[in-house]
């Protein structure tokens, strides 16, 4: 049996769409995970991938970006590039072997507070699958 | 040796009618192994160029790192193929004006490994090194050998594709043209045939060596923050320690930031002091770059470097829905 403990996710929410959609969850007191832990950026592209790695060796079990979906960017064209590199970033930890189900990004709008009460329900459950992060323990895997 | 002849006698026009205050190309090393980068500002310096099997610095470097040295003033600059991706990086990264550059293409055959070299010798000194084309002659005490120029070419050569600046003002010499280079891929397929477990071994196994000189990232063209990410320490990103944690973390973000920027001149590796496989995830990104967003980084002057750009309806299978 996977013993059982509450995953750290680590989340990005970009300030114009995520953020508000979390929020909204929270006002229509939809459940979701004390596993998210929400930090409050200006668009998803402003995560640099060093904000991952920094998250992983501080302990987080997962990473989780938000943004607004494709055309609904307030800069316009931010979640675009945000797209762009998680896509390389993916691939690098996938190359590497390292376990790059850890990483996710999600479009979710201010308007879809169930839709992110779902995806951190759904993304906890799949940590919770996964198990602790290794380099919680053991630094770097 | 008509390469170098033309190369310097078109200096000597450029520098004449006073088209360049300045030319940086290489000359003839102290070490044999390696040709030393000089500026050239006088007609008469100019036959102290060389090109051959020794001029592995990518020159482009200095646009980025010695922005001053330039500021206002003409260059011209020799170019093998991935020197011209990477000054094409530069202008397109608004480093330099393409006006204020003359890009100097020279026919690249390839450049040397100076660890193979001393595979070849068994770590002896070489004192004297002739480029003979296809043949290499490695002189040292006592002995005197020749090698295939092939067994001693830089990982970044033998997989190179374009050898020939695509961007350029002058051309010296005859272009090689294209070349199919069906063995680009082979060891990142192999890489990536082996299983999670295995990869992470070989992973750590390479990069375990790391002491954190930085020359590769210093040799690098297209790394040139004023403050690199390491050197921070409000916040501090990553650990000051050879820690395989550190040193790991400051290669994938490395690699990371240099996604779609990386020209594979393979500058990092020849510089490494601990014989580190850097290139194969160099490759590996920019392969998955090219796959998924059909871009080679510097070779097209009017496109845009791949990670700043973007299309609406790129495939984004990863998306969490
Ligand atoms: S990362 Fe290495 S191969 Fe790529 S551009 Fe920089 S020095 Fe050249
Ligand atoms: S040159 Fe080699 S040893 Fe030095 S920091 Fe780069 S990878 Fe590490």
């Amino acid at each position: 049996m996977k013993k059982e403990f509450t995953p750290r996710i680590t989340s990005f929410l970009c300030k114009w769409c995520t953020y508000t959609g979390a929020d909204l969850a929270g006002t229509a007191r939809l459940q979701y995970p004390t596993s998210i832990i929400p930090i409050q950026v200006m668009c998803s592209s402003r995560v640099d991938p060093v904000f991952l790695i920094k998250a992983f060796l501080s302990g987080s079990d997962g990473v989780l970006i938000g943004g607004c979906h494709p055309g609904d960017c307030h800069y316009e064209t931010g979640n675009y590039h945000a797209r762009r590199r998680f896509a390389i970033v993916k691939s690098v930890f996938e190359s590497l072997g390292l376990e790059s189900q850890r990483l996710k990004l999600s479009w979710i709008s201010a308007s879809e507070g169930p839709k992110f009460a779902r995806v951190a329900n759904e993304y906890t459950e799949e940590i919770m699958e996964l198990g602790e992060n290794p380099t919680r323990k053991n630094i770097f895997l | 040796m008509n390469v170098v002849n033309d190369l310097r006698k078109t200096i000597k026009k450029l520098l004449a009618e006073k088209k360049i205050d300045l030319f940086v190309g290489w000359e003839k090393g102290s070490l044999p192994m390696a040709a030393t980068p000089i500026f050239i500002t006088n007609e008469d310096e100019a036959d102290r160029i060389v090109f051959d099997i020794t001029c592995g610095n990518n020159l482009s470097v200095y646009f980025t790192k010695d922005k001053k040295q330039f500021a206002d003033k003409k260059v011209g600059i020799a170019v093998k193929g991935c020197d011209a991706r990477s000054v094409v990086l530069n202008i397109l990264e608004k480093q330099i004006d393409r006006a204020n550059v003359v890009m100097v293409g020279v026919p690249c055959h390839g450049v040397l490994d100076k660890k193979k070299v001393l595979a070849k010798t068994d770590g002896r000194e070489v004192l004297e090194l002739i480029d003979g084309g296809d043949t290499v002659t490695l002189k040292g005490n006592g002995y005197e050998l020749s090698s295939d120029r092939s067994e001693i070419l830089s990982s970044s050569c033998l997989s190179c594709i374009y050898p020939d600046a695509q961007e350029y003002d002058i051309f010296v010499g005859e272009p090689r043209g294209e070349v199919p280079n069906e063995n680009r891929l082979k060891e990142i397929k192999e890489f990536e045939a082996m299983s999670t477990s295995e990869k992470w071994a070989s992973t750590r196994a390479e990069y375990e060596k790391c002491i954190r000189c930085y020359a590769c990232r210093n040799v690098c063209p297209s790394c040139y923050c004023n403050v690199c990410f390491v050197d921070q320490n409000d916040p501090a990103w990553i650990g000051n320690t050879c820690d395989f944690t550190d040193s790991m973390v400051f290669h994938i973000i490395r690699n990371l930031h240099v996604a779609g920027r990386c020209v594979e001149c393979g500058a990092c590796e020849r510089a490494c002091p601990m014989d580190i496989n850097l290139l194969l995830l160099n490759r590996k990104v920019a392969m998955e770059v090219k796959d998924r967003f059909g871009d080679v980084a510097g070779l097209d002057i009017n496109g845009k470097p791949a990670m700043v750009d973007f299309r609406e309806d790129e495939k984004q299978d990863f998306i969490m829905g």
